[in-house]
């Protein structure tokens, strides 16, 4: 545990001793934001509620679902650079390194979205619900980043290259956050994809971020299927869910992995 | 196994796909010396490190740092031993104190002792000034040191240097070299691969050369090049005078002389050392002959591997290069530039 704490510790020393990497990880946040906010903001109609209420759940969601990037694209640098050989042949133990990858990450998310939710506000977000509320949603964001992190991980090791690890993520996460209720209304969508949109796990963590900061869902919720019912239950499902399976299968690989 | 053996690796598989990275590698180091084991790439050196670092299990065979076995007791190999790979693998972001400081506590040294060891090792391997600059602004001699420094944190008994110089340009290898005899001259076991058979013939007492996965020859630097073949008299005259000379010192060693045309050289097998290149010199004097230079030359390690292998070293290493089996090894070469 504590060697995890001093490969995390390392991440972010990394931000000290190269503040570019947080200017970066946190400007393209803030551009989404400003960006949804000005271009589809006059164009979507949202009955009773700014655009920008809806926008920022499903910004904030976006970004934390980015985590597994973030992990993907270090952990493959640290691959490719033989930084992992050496920590495979240090005597700690064998989920340290990704572990301390995965919590690095999950720091750096607090900050970025500190950031975004400050940009928010000066945009016109402002949440409805109690500070309890609002804290709690933050925190279901953090976990949901938590566990895209460890997702992150398999994928880092799997492809030990950074370019390929960069372009698997944002082949499977782009279309994962638009094919949601992140930004636009799922109604507008063909048949089969409103449900792919409904489970899909982006979907009901905007849904109960959403709720949380006190809004009613006006972009999703067709059918009165589970997910739409329930989004916090079942992006604690989904949470949970991506732990359990790729905690284990990480680790496993992290101990076998090889640079060649 | 005996004590006196810090590193035993016995009939190493590992084959890759259709590749038999190792085919029953066998290797010995003795406690307190330097092993060389020396082979193109891709014969099978960085394997054999992997195994022994325990970083890569074998598909089969035994291998043992300090009497532990590397598959069965990992974590406790890793107690003892330093490896310093190919590449430097440290974190580049990082100042060299900043690395230094991490390996140090995840070796489980205290924060005072993290930083007590970070402090003496950049002092060692004249990089205290450097110590605060993140490793991106080093040269490539500086970031080796660094990442022989990290290797060495808790003194390890037995140390492995994977190609410890490669990539690096003649000054920074010779700074490496003076480094690791230093670190030798401090009584540490060390298992060394090269592809430079200069760097084993400098550096270790003992030499194994490898080739396709397989210990091919190993003996002192000496021992194997008297496999070779012994001492040859080597004579540079004058164009006219090649004929003249041959004939007689052919005569001299009861030898067949072999001719160089291009360089006027003639070389014939001495037995008998420097008696014979007096009796040489006297001969040619006699004849009124005066050689351009004259020599005795000990086969080099260079003649060695040729003699064994039948190839020049760096011919496989284009080979393998092109075949494109090892796409780690492009992309290294790729970053280099």
């Amino acid at each position: 545990m504590i060697d995890g704490l001093i490969i995390m510790k390392r991440q972010l020393l990394q931000l000290i001793r190269l503040p570019e990497v947080l200017i970066f990880s946190t400007i393209q946040p803030v551009m989404f934001v400003l960006l949804f906010r000005y271009v589809f903001g006059g164009a979507i109609n949202t009955p009773g509620t700014d655009y920008v209420q809806l926008l920022m759940p499903g910004i904030f969601v976006q970004t934390v679902a980015f985590t597994v990037a973030a992990t993907a694209i270090g952990l493959s640098e640290d691959m490719s650079k033989g930084l992992i050989d050496r920590f495979r042949s240090l005597p700690i133990s064998r989920s340290a390194v990704v572990l301390g990858r995965t919590l690095g990450d999950a720091t750096l998310n607090i900050v970025v979205l500190i950031v975004m939710g400050l940009t928010g506000v000066l945009v016109g977000w402002r949440p409805s619900s109690g500070a309890l509320n609002i804290t709690l949603g933050f925190g279901m964001l953090l976990l949901f980043g938590y566990a895209m992190s460890w997702m992150g991980v398999l994928v880092g090791l799997s492809v030990r290259d950074t370019r390929v690890a960069n372009s698997v993520v944002f082949l499977f996460v782009f279309p994962m956050t638009f094919l949601s209720n992140a930004f636009a209304p799922t109604t507008g969508m063909p048949k089969p994809l409103q449900y792919v949109a409904e489970w899909n796990p982006v979907s009901t963590m905007v849904a109960g971020i959403r709720s949380l900061f006190g809004l009613t869902n006006q972009f999703g919720a067709t059918a009165n299927s589970f997910p739409s019912q329930h989004p916090i239950t079942m992006s604690l499902i989904y949470i949970i869910l991506i732990m359990v399976i790729f905690i284990p299968l990480s680790v496993q690989k992290y101990k076998k992995v090889s640079p060649r | 196994m005996s004590k006196k053996y810090a590193v035993v690796a016995e009939n190493l598989v590992k084959t890759y796909g259709e590749t038999r990275a190792l085919d029953g590698l066998s290797l010995e180091v003795e406690e307190g010396t330097v092993l060389g084991v020396l082979g193109p790439n891709g014969a099978g050196k960085t394997t054999t490190v992997r195994i022994l670092a325990t970083l890569l299990a074998p598909d089969s065979g035994h291998a043992s740092v300090a009497g532990i076995d590397v598959v069965k007791d990992p974590q406790k190999v890793r107690e003892l031993i330093g490896l310093s790979g190919q590449y430097a693998a440290v974190d580049e972001t990082l100042t060299g104190w900043d690395n230094l400081v991490m390996f140090g506590r995840l070796y489980h040294l205290n924060i005072k002792g993290a930083k007590e060891r970070a402090t003496q090792l950049l002092e060692q391997f004249s990089l205290t000034d450097a110590a605060r600059r993140p490793i991106k602004t080093y040269s490539g001699g500086m970031r080796r040191r660094l990442d022989l420094a990290a290797s060495l944190i808790i003194k390890p008994k037995v140390l492995f240097l994977d190609e410890p110089t490669t990539g690096l340009d003649p000054r920074g290898r010779l700074e490496m070299w003076e480094v690791i005899d230093e670190l030798v001259k401090g009584g540490v076991t060390l298992l060394l691969t090269t592809q430079y058979l200069e760097e084993a013939d400098q550096l270790a007492d003992e030499i194994a050369v490898i080739d396709h996965g397989r210990v091919i020859a190993r003996g002192t630097s000496d021992s194997l090049k008297k496999e070779v073949g012994g001492e040859r008299l080597e004579v540079t005259v004058e164009q006219s005078k090649v004929a003249e000379t041959a004939k007689l010192l052919s005569e001299l060693t009861q030898s067949k002389a072999h001719i160089e045309e291009g360089l006027h050289r003639i070389s014939v097998v001495a037995h008998g050392g420097s008696a014979r290149l007096i009796e040489a010199v006297r001969a040619l004097d006699a004849a009124q002959i005066s050689p351009l230079d004259i020599g005795l030359k000990r086969p080099s390690l260079d003649d060695v591997f040729m003699s064994l292998t039948g190839h020049v070293a760096e011919e496989i290493l284009t080979e393998e290069e092109e075949g494109g089996k090892k796409k780690g090894k492009k992309d290294k070469r790729g970053k280099r530039k």
